[in-house]
């Protein structure tokens, strides 16, 4: 997939993945598994921009005698998720156009 | 490799970054090698599920902002010996006004470029003005008997309106693709500067 566009998809699905509660790094990458493989590396960048884009907030609470860094997302992030689910459906009725004589043809 | 191990060779790779950025990072991959473990992984198969260093290493530098970039490259890996601090002191006549060079034209592409939307918008708010003047010229005609002459002043004002809203228009645009134009510089400097790494 084309990296710019994908860049943009995986920011989107980071903060749906913190939308509901807060989660930290390992959750993030086991929760978007069945939908999409993310590497540890990739995401790191991706938190660190969102969050100095303050579309999301970091704390760090204790687990296990460790600290673990939960993410959670600012009302700018929801926005965020929203404004996606708008794009996207601009980007589904230039699909359906793409597609559409394939349609026809069954 | 080990958790121990692995974390010292990120360290030693991200040598020169902030030490803020650099604990970070460390931070966040000791997490998620400490979270694979409690999951059943081994400490080994968490690291190589990581991914290799330099992967991680690139990742990290093209995300970091370019004045750091630069802070971290220009900083010595080593103390410099006594015969490259001579040769540089030596050699000064000619690197300095080089970098000075490099500088200044990056410098005055950006002042180019962004006095020509300066330029643009200088063309705008003198529409406006046109706009203003001939509207409000026209008002102040319009009590006195040179009725014609503000007939005219309101025409030409209103012109002014249209030409002011449309050109804005456009010059907003051109302002939008500087922007854009200007970070696309800035991403091909910074590539420069990554690609020497990875190349090393």
């Amino acid at each position: 997939m084309d990296i710019q566009l994908k860049r943009g998809l995986l920011d989107v699905c980071v903060l749906a993945a913190i939308k509901n509660e807060d989660s930290y790094g390992y959750q993030i990458i086991k929760d978007m598994k069945p939908y999409v493989e993310i590497s540890e590396s990739t995401l790191y960048p991706i938190l660190r921009r969102l969050e100095s884009a303050q579309l999301l907030t970091v704390r760090s609470l204790e687990h296990n005698g460790r600290l673990r860094k939960y993410y959670h997302i600012t009302p700018l992030g929801l926005e965020r998720i929203e404004a996606f689910k708008e794009e996207w459906n601009e980007i589904m009725s230039i699909y359906r156009f793409v597609t559409r004589e394939e349609n026809d043809n069954e | 490799m080990n958790k121990f191990e692995f974390l010292a060779l990120l360290r030693e790779r991200l040598e020169g970054l902030p030490k803020e950025d650099i604990e970070k990072s460390l931070d966040y991959y000791s997490e998620m090698i400490d979270d694979s473990v409690e999951d059943g992984l081994t400490e080994a198969a968490a690291v190589s599920a990581i991914g290799p260093v330099d992967e991680i290493v690139s990742q990290i530098l093209m995300e970091t902002s370019l004045p750091k970039l630069v802070k971290a490259k220009v900083k010595p890996q080593k103390a410099l010996r006594i015969w490259e601090i001579v040769l540089l002191v030596l050699g000064s006549p000619v690197w300095i006004p080089l970098l000075l060079a490099a500088g200044c034209i990056v410098l005055s592409l950006y002042i180019v470029l962004w006095s020509g939307i300066i330029v643009l918008y200088a063309g705008v708010v003198s529409c406006a003005a046109g706009a203003a003047g001939g509207v409000f010229g026209a008002a102040a005609l319009a009590g006195t008997s040179h009725f014609f002459q503000a007939v005219l002043f309101l025409g030409g004002g209103l012109i002014f309106v249209g030409i002011t809203i449309l050109f804005s228009l456009g010059v907003n645009q051109i302002a939008k693709g500087a922007a854009i134009l200007s970070k696309q510089i800035l991403f091909g400097i910074k590539a420069c500067f990554i690609r020497k790494e990875t190349v090393l």
